[in-house]
């Protein structure tokens, strides 16, 4: 279950990463709002990539790492209640 | 009061602030190494991201990045947008979450000791301790360098470079054997607000001075030297340059002692969550002003000043002189507190992975407040090594500082391939990594092991000799008795 999720994160991360430049647009000199058309680009890419990321942390993550308590994906198991509470960094030593 | 004794001023007061932090950060330790070290792995969300990202960048993004923006473009925006924003931020969870579990589980403080434990080897613990060291040592050198550089021009040779670098290194040593990591950590915070706001204020009062973005690029467009600029890509700016960088730059710093410890010291898993989505946006907040700035500045025909850094010229060219001087004095404060984290880190690789398993080898068990001596005798020990560096400067010792982050990438491979793969084998580990370090310190020193392999850089091609070399090692060797091959699988989470 978790590992057929993995596969489009990983797809996802590829692409936000091949897409931070934007290769399309090389040689490009086009000013758009006082900067070239390219850093925009970039900067919604930016954007995105945190969107993306806040995505993964809610949904996915512990994917591909977490082996424990299979059942519970979706970060469910956050709030499955256990002693030490891992969401508060549970044991200290 | 003239922009010396301005600056003089804001740079006494950043120090007595961080000394009273320094202060406030020691009433609270429990004088153990792991609080000394690691906080007690209670740093919060808004703490880790701006402790680590100052740790990071800040002289590079007030310096070297405007610099490299007005001689080139700017291009390095996209550069370290890869390299933070996207790969190091993947990094982060791929690397620095399963670390903090590991941490979590089995107390792990340095990165070797995490290695040592699942290899079962005190030898590979002390290389890769050696190998960091290596490459960490010259790199507070050169900071120390350019404190000592800046003090001297700053104060127009009143204090000398040697009092200069001997002052900061006495405040740092001071700073950090009392404070530790909560109390840089906490500087570290104040530092990268501090840097955040004053640079979108330069950036708005330049614009505000010169008539807006739209003219600023207009004027990059309509002088002769710098129109090519606004193109994406140049005989500079290749593809395979921008890749070699941002890749080995990216994996380079999730290795560098100072940053790795920090996934050891989150306080939890949703600081972990939160600081891994807001890095792409503070990449973009940090470098689009600051590089820009730079790249404006060539248009605008600022002259490049004597000291070898635009950004204080622009800032003197369109803004008052205490604003100029409050950032010129927040950059070196920064530079300082980069050194910081490094110096307490890299005497943490040395107490904890160099000096303790030699005690332990020759009978002496540690006792934990005799540790927490020890290792702030170590950051002592370190400084001072650092400091005398600077002050002979031996040749070689400058290239591996310039090199650093090549050096550290060279590791991660290995470490990722040991965080993932099962059948990794203490032998493939180890010949991973003596093959790539040997590799790129040959690129480096000797003369017929080329630096560059069309238009690859030799330390991206480092990295794929240690993934080969690890990977073919481990599949014809078979795990040593001691390997604890399970450790880094099983039941992760659980607890």
């Amino acid at each position: 279950m978790r590992r057929t999720e993995l596969l489009p994160w990983l797809a996802a991360a590829v692409v936000l990463a091949g897409l931070t430049v934007p290769w399309f647009l090389w040689g490009t000199s086009t000013v758009v709002a006082g900067l070239p058309v390219w850093l925009w680009w970039h900067v919604g890419w930016m954007c995105l990539a945190s969107a993306a990321f806040w995505l993964f942390a809610q949904r996915a993550w512990g994917i591909g790492i977490e082996t424990a308590g299979d059942g519970s994906s979706d970060g469910s198991r956050d709030r499955t209640a256990r002693g030490t509470g891992p969401e508060t960094g549970g044991e200290r030593r | 009061m003239n922009a010396v004794g301005i600056q003089l001023s804001i740079i006494v007061g950043y120090l007595l602030v961080a000394l009273a932090v320094g202060l406030v950060a020691y009433r609270l330790t429990d004088r153990s190494a792991e609080d000394f070290y690691l906080a007690s792995r209670t740093l919060g969300t808004v703490v880790l991201l701006f402790t680590t990202f100052a740790t990071l960048l800040s002289a590079f993004t007030f310096f070297a990045g405007p610099n490299v923006a007005y001689a080139q473009g700017p291009e390095w925006i996209l550069v370290m947008g890869l390299m933070d924003g996207i790969i190091f931020a993947v990094l982060w969870y791929v690397i620095g979450y399963k670390q903090w579990l590991l941490g979590q589980r089995h107390g792990y403080v340095t990165l070797g000791e995490m290695l040592g434990d699942r290899f079962g080897s005190r030898w590979l613990r002390g290389l890769v301790a050696a190998v960091s060291l290596m490459w960490l040592f010259p790199y507070v050198m050169l900071q120390q360098v350019g404190a000592g550089t800046a003090l001297e021009a700053l104060t127009e040779g009143a204090v000398s470079y040697a009092a200069g670098a001997g002052l900061i290194t006495a405040f740092m040593i001071l700073y950090v054997v009392a404070a530790g990591m909560r109390g840089i950590a906490w500087t570290d915070t104040l530092q990268g607000v501090f840097m955040l706001v004053t640079t979108w204020v330069a950036l708005l009062w330049v614009l505000a001075a010169v008539g807006g973005p739209g003219a600023a690029t207009e004027a990059l467009a309509s002088n002769p030297d710098t129109a090519g600029f606004l193109s994406l890509g140049s005989d500079y700016y290749t593809v395979q340059w921008i890749l070699s960088t941002a890749i080995t730059i990216g994996f380079g710093v999730a290795m560098f002692p100072q940053v790795n410890q920090r996934f050891f010291a989150a306080g939890s898993r949703t600081v972990l969550k939160r600081t891994f989505a807001l890095w792409p946006v503070l990449c973009v907040l940090l470098f689009v002003p600051s590089f820009m700035l730079g790249t404006w500045a060539a248009g605008l025909g600022v002259p490049m000043p004597e000291s070898g850094n635009i950004l204080p010229a622009v800032l003197a060219e369109y803004t008052p002189t205490w604003f100029a001087a409050l950032v010129i004095a927040g950059a070196m404060a920064a530079m300082m507190s980069s050194s910081d984290s490094m110096l307490l880190s890299g005497s943490s690789y040395f107490t904890r992975d160099l000096y303790r398993p030699v005690a332990a080898f020759l009978g002496r068990d540690l006792s934990e407040r005799r540790e927490d001596l020890i290792a702030r005798g170590g950051v002592v020990v370190f400084a001072s090594a650092a400091f005398v560096g600077s002050l002979l400067r031996p040749a070689g010792l400058f290239e591996l500082g310039e090199a650093a982050f090549s050096g550290f990438a060279q590791l991660a491979l290995p470490v990722l391939l040991a965080l993932y793969w099962r059948s990794i084998t203490r032998a493939g580990i180890t010949a991973g990594i003596l093959a790539s370090q040997g590799f790129y310190l040959s690129s480096l020193f000797i003369a017929v092991v080329p630096g560059s392999y069309a238009g690859w850089t030799a330390g991206i091609v480092g990295m794929g000799l240690s993934l080969v070399v690890t990977v073919a090692v481990s599949l014809v060797t078979s795990p040593a008795a001691e390997e604890r091959r399970a450790i880094y699988f099983d039941q992760l989470g659980a607890d």
